[in-house]
């Protein structure tokens, strides 16, 4: 099994505030997240596919492909976006980067036909991150 | 082949500093041995590096506030296990289990990973080093990490 990965980056901003806390409680809780103005990331994001190389063509998947995939689903709901507010698979949730990572595998996974998604890594900042896996997926089988 | 199905899993990574001085050298070889096997690391005088640690945790997302573990608490605690511990610090002369083995980067991921693995929000998956931005080191413990690998070292019990 071979795993490829292709990386892109997106910016946007968000907010993190739970309407059943009130005003305190969401300041204590989330902290300076939960500036009613909202913050912003330049978000980098690897997403990892595993497969076996195809015989004639050599690959896991077709990269362009891939791209135009990450274009559609991940740029263009997501890049200089208001998380909370312009995208609707997040409504309801706080915009963590483990909600987001979570919310773009659920929006990749369908759209891989070759090769299998295999990791969602999303970098909130060069020092915090959050991986997206299906549980026993990494875990290579004999 | 690779297992199908199965839940979502997700995972929580942060990455924090230190730096710190070591030197690898074992009573067990000779000094020449020392020399040989360890090279310009068996300096006497020690030498140090940036760590960079990076450490993964899982659990199940809390609805109410989107996080698997509120940062504040896993920054206090990687802070207090660990940063207070071993920053500006000699690991061979100033933490305890470096008295025992030698401290290289696989044994600082196991010895990291021990002092961690008790933090209470969430599962500590794993931890991995960088010695240097060329050199990294990974320890899971009994965790899955990658392609099974048998590691031999199993943490049970070893808690002081």
């Amino acid at each position: 099994m071979v795993l490829l990965t292709r990386k892109i980056e997106f910016s946007a901003s968000h907010r993190y505030d739970n309407p059943a806390l009130s005003p305190e409680e969401n300041r204590r809780v989330f902290g300076k997240c939960n500036n009613p103005h909202g913050h912003g990331h330049n978000y980098t994001l690897e997403v990892t596919v595993a497969g076996e190389p195809d015989p004639v063509t050599g690959m896991v998947l077709d990269l362009s492909e891939l791209k135009k995939i990450l274009e559609r689903e991940v740029m263009q709901r997501m890049d200089h976006r208001h998380l909370n507010y312009e995208v609707p698979e997040l409504a309801g949730q706080i915009p963590t980067c483990e909600n987001v990572a979570r919310v773009i595998w659920g929006l990749l996974e369908p759209k891989i036909k070759q090769g299998k998604l295999h990791r969602v890594r999303l970098y909130e900042s060069p020092d915090l991150f959050a991986d997206c896996y299906r549980n026993g997926s990494n875990e290579v089988t004999k | 082949m690779v297992a199908a199905g199965g839940d979502l899993r997700v995972e929580l990574g942060r990455r924090y500093r230190f730096a710190a001085s070591h030197r690898l050298h074992t009573e067990r070889l000779s000094e020449e041995e020392n020399a040989r096997l360890y090279g310009k690391c068996n300096n006497p005088h020690g030498h140090g590096h940036n760590y960079v640690v990076e450490i993964s945790v899982s659990g199940a997302i809390d609805p109410a506030n989107g996080m698997i573990a509120n940062l504040t608490d896993l920054d206090g605690f990687v802070e207090h296990e660990v940063l207070e511990a071993f920053d500006h610090r000699s690991l061979n002369e100033e933490v305890p289990a470096f008295r025992e083995s030698v401290p290289t980067t696989e044994n600082l991921c196991i010895e990291i990973f021990r002092r961690l693995r008790s933090f209470p929000q969430a599962k500590l998956e794993r931890v991995r080093i960088e010695e240097t931005s060329n050199n990294s080191f990974e320890f899971a413990g009994d965790n899955p990490i990658g392609e099974p690998v048998e590691t031999g070292v199993h943490l049970e019990g070893n808690r002081p």
